[in-house]
């Protein structure tokens, strides 16, 4: 499988992407030791205008490359534990709808129902405004807001692998029912959760853009949507300073996008096959 | 050699009298832009800052104010306040037509200020509550007689806060739903023509006005334009000549002020004085703590912000009372940006890094750059803050339910310290429910006392040196934390002449203005 991933040049092109934005991530601290608040020079200064402000300042005189290096941390933490906060409502919630059946089922889907009616974006603003933008409330927002989905493919899965005969196998073996699907049905359906997973926590990164884009994010944490939304005014005069954050999502939201299709790709050879054919 | 020397003076006083008359050019239109479209024109009625600046054409008042905030003749030609500071007489104008042709007499002045402002105008209340009588001897005399002496009484005699309408329309009628309104009938140098909603306002020159010669404009359209970059496109365009402070964004005025022909100017804000703050909770946390306020006054460096933020229009504040009211001064503790200081006295009361909040004004992106540059000063002093979020209601409960440790906020002064600024100060002004009283907390009953005092003092003197002792005291306090001098610039095209010359700005320009062609 591994090496299926490995021949895929998107799939590739995407990791090295996301490996260079996590990296970024991860050293901002070393690199930019004032953090991305600290005003250093002048304000609206293009890009390369002065040494060691490659990007330009931004409206009050800060350095906007410290501002995506730390934008990318936010966006990063917010895009994993988002999707990660999603997967635990979503899978057991999926899984015992598709396992159990009957009751079980109704209630799940007609809750997951409930909130797949409220467009995604709506609901996001409206829990972000009522508990107040924090790092914390955002992120809980999104996950509330992408866990239907999951709840949606890991019952189709549970389904259609609560089938088959191993299943039968197990049950004839007398294991109980909790053990059948934890043991034997859930790892069956892990490669579609993981592909998923990985496309939600590209739209988890662009839903935190939006909301922070609005004006609904965390006004203490640099985020890229922050950087759109406070250079929108100004996109006139100084386009470097809504252009790169722009070019920042692009890149991470792509990278996860190529990375997805290739999971896709390598767990499910055959339908690949018949994509290239 | 003296006497040539002599001559060319003369000939200079001579010009420099001379030039102004004679350039003054009558006709044209002016075109001004007026955000949002005001509810009404009726100026007894509404007094927003829209319908002041359209019906400042429209209505008068009995006197005007330069930009030193003295009065000037308008409606009254002269007046004279009593020795004891207790009789304000005033002579008014003769020759003066309501735009129906109906005289203009005392009896209206009697009518307006005692009877409809007293039901329609809370803030001209306020001072009227300092008011035994309101007499007209003569047709032409209107006498205010006060209770006790009530320095800041001179001032209310400006167009926002005394508008003069006709007896002869309102008398014995229900004010608010007078058909009338829809057609405001005034003394003023314009008269109203028509209003088309969601486009424009049209008022024309008032041929029989008193002052000869004027106004020298014929017409007056006040545009109305919903968007921000569609009014900057607009004076771009050449479609109107003048932006009034607040119809465009900060960002825009550089721009805009670099197009040839194009003039900016700060003035015409004296009146209101607009003083921008951070209400520091004086009741709980770190900002109760007296040393801590001092701190965070010398962590700010306000002049970047200022330049910053707000692209360098406004001023630094130096205390309570800003600088173009009257009783100003600036002979008090300067807190200039000293972030050693600033540590030093942090360190001297302990601060053991408790983290403070910052609750921006939700005004939009200015604000909220201000509020970030402000976190960033005291974080580098070693104080731990967060910004917090509200949009305007949740502002408003806020600070009303004094829920915050810092907050920006600002509000107008109308020229008197009495009328504008002890409000935010004394205990009495402690009330929960309302952002606009002592939202801070702050108490010294005996700086209450001088406030107090200052407020009743008859002569301007007395006043000024009450008024002195209290700021010099307070400033030491720093019960909140002074930001700046807002001003809003007006943006207009250079050849309108004359447009903003007295303290209220165009609220009465077009009075006096005249285009150079």
């Amino acid at each position: 499988m591994w090496k299926r991933f490995r021949s895929n040049m998107g799939a590739m092109i995407g990791v090295v992407m996301l490996v260079a934005v996590i990296v970024i991530a991860l050293i901002a601290p070393l690199l930019f030791p004032d953090g991305p608040w600290q005003m250093v020079q002048r304000p609206f200064l293009a890009p390369f205008a002065v040494d060691g402000l490659p990007l330009g300042t931004d409206t009050l005189g800060r350095n906007v490359a410290a501002q995506l290096a730390y934008g990318a941390q936010v966006s990063l933490l917010v895009g994993l534990v988002s999707t990660l906060v999603a997967l635990l409502i979503g899978v057991p919630l999926g899984a015992l709808a598709g396992f159990y059946g009957g009751y079980a089922d109704e209630g799940a889907m007609r809750f997951t129902e409930f909130f797949q009616t409220i467009p995604n974006f709506a609901l996001a603003i409206v829990l972000v405004a009522i508990f107040e933008p924090t790092l914390f409330s955002i992120t809980l927002a999104i996950a509330i807001v992408s866990w239907p989905p999951v709840a949606r493919l890991v019952r189709a899965e549970v389904m259609s692998v609560r089938a088959r005969e191993f299943v039968d196998a197990a049950r004839l073996a007398g294991l109980s029912k909790p053990r059948i699907l934890i043991q034997q049905v859930l790892p069956n359906t892990v490669s579609p959760i993981i592909v998923m997973a990985s496309l939600m926590v590209a739209t988890a990164i662009l839903l935190e853009s939006s909301l922070s884009f609005l004006g609904l994010g965390d006004p203490n944490a640099m985020s890229w949507g922050y950087m759109i939304g406070a250079a929108r005014t100004v996109i006139r005069t100084s386009w470097w300073l809504s252009f790169f954050p722009g070019i920042a999502i692009v890149i991470t939201v792509l990278a996860l996008n190529l990375i997805g299709e290739g999971l896709n790709d390598a767990f499910n050879p055959h339908l690949s096959r018949k994509g290239k054919a | 050699m003296k006497y040539l020397k002599l001559k060319a003076t003369t000939f200079l006083i001579a010009a420099s009298l001379a030039s102004p008359l004679a350039a003054q050019e009558a006709g044209g239109r002016l075109d001004i832009v007026v955000q949002p479209e005001p509810p009404g024109l009726m100026l007894g009625l509404i007094q927003n800052g829209p319908t002041q600046l359209v019906a400042g054409d429209i209505y008068e008042s009995l006197l005007r104010y330069d930009s030193d905030l003295n009065p000037m003749p308008s409606l009254a030609k002269s007046w004279d306040i009593s020795e004891d500071g207790l009789t304000y007489t005033f002579q008014l104008t003769e020759g003066v037509k309501w735009h129906d042709g109906e005289p203009f007499t005392a009896d209206d002045v009697v009518f307006s200020a005692d009877v409809f402002l007293r039901e329609t105008h809370a803030r001209l209340r306020a001072s009227l509550a300092y008011v035994e009588s309101i007499t007209a001897p003569d047709p032409m005399t209107v006498v205010f007689k006060l209770k006790e002496p009530f320095g800041p009484f001179i001032n209310a005699f400006e167009n926002g806060t005394m508008p003069i309408v006709p007896k002869h329309i309102y008398e014995g009628t229900d004010f608010a739903n007078n058909p009338a309104n829809a057609t405001p009938i005034g003394t003023g140098p314009f008269k109203f023509d028509e209003w088309v909603k969601g486009s424009h306002i049209h008022l024309v020159k008032n041929e029989d006005y008193y002052v000869d010669g004027l106004p020298y404009l014929d017409e007056v359209f006040y545009r109305v334009i919903p968007d921000a970059a569609a009014r900057a496109v607009a004076f771009e365009t050449g479609e109107v000549d003048v932006l009034p402070g607040g119809s465009v964004e900060n960002w825009d005025i550089p721009r805009l002020a670099e197009m040839d022909g194009v003039c900016v100017t700060e003035k015409g804000w004296e009146f209101l004085a607009p003083l921008s703050w951070m209400w520091l909770n004086n009741r709980e946390g770190p900002t109760a703590n007296e040393k801590f306020r001092q701190a965070v006054m010398y962590a700010m460096d306000r002049e970047f912000m200022k330049d910053v933020v707000w692209n360098g229009y406004g001023k630094v504040a130096t205390g309570p009372i800003a600088s173009s009211t009257n009783f100003y001064s600036d002979d008090v503790t300067i807190y200039d940006h000293n972030p050693d200081k600033a540590k030093e006295l942090l360190a001297e009361m302990g601060y053991d890094g408790e983290p403070v909040s910052i609750l921006p004004l939700p005004y939009g992106e200015t604000w909220q750059r201000w509020a970030e540059a402000v976190r960033q000063n005291l974080s580098e002093v070693g104080i731990n803050v967060e910004i917090d979020s509200a949009d305007v209601a949740g502002w408003n409960e806020k600070t009303s339910q004094w829920d915050y440790d810092m907050a920006f906020t600002y509000l107008y002064q109308y020229g008197d310290p009495a009328l504008g600024v002890s409000r935010n100060y004394t205990a009495d002004r402690i009330k929960k429910g309302s952002p606009w009283n002592n939202v801070e907390g702050y108490e010294n009953p005996s700086l209450d006392e001088k406030w107090a005092a200052a407020a009743t003092m008859v002569t301007p003197e007395e006043r000024e040196a009450a008024y002195l002792e209290i700021q010099k005291e307070i400033v030491d306090d720093v019960p909140v934390a002074w930001m700046q001098e807002l001003t809003f610039p007006t943006i207009y095209r250079c050849n309108v002449n004359d447009l903003v010359t007295t303290a209220i700005g165009i609220n009465d320009g077009p009075r006096n203005a005249w285009i150079e062609k």
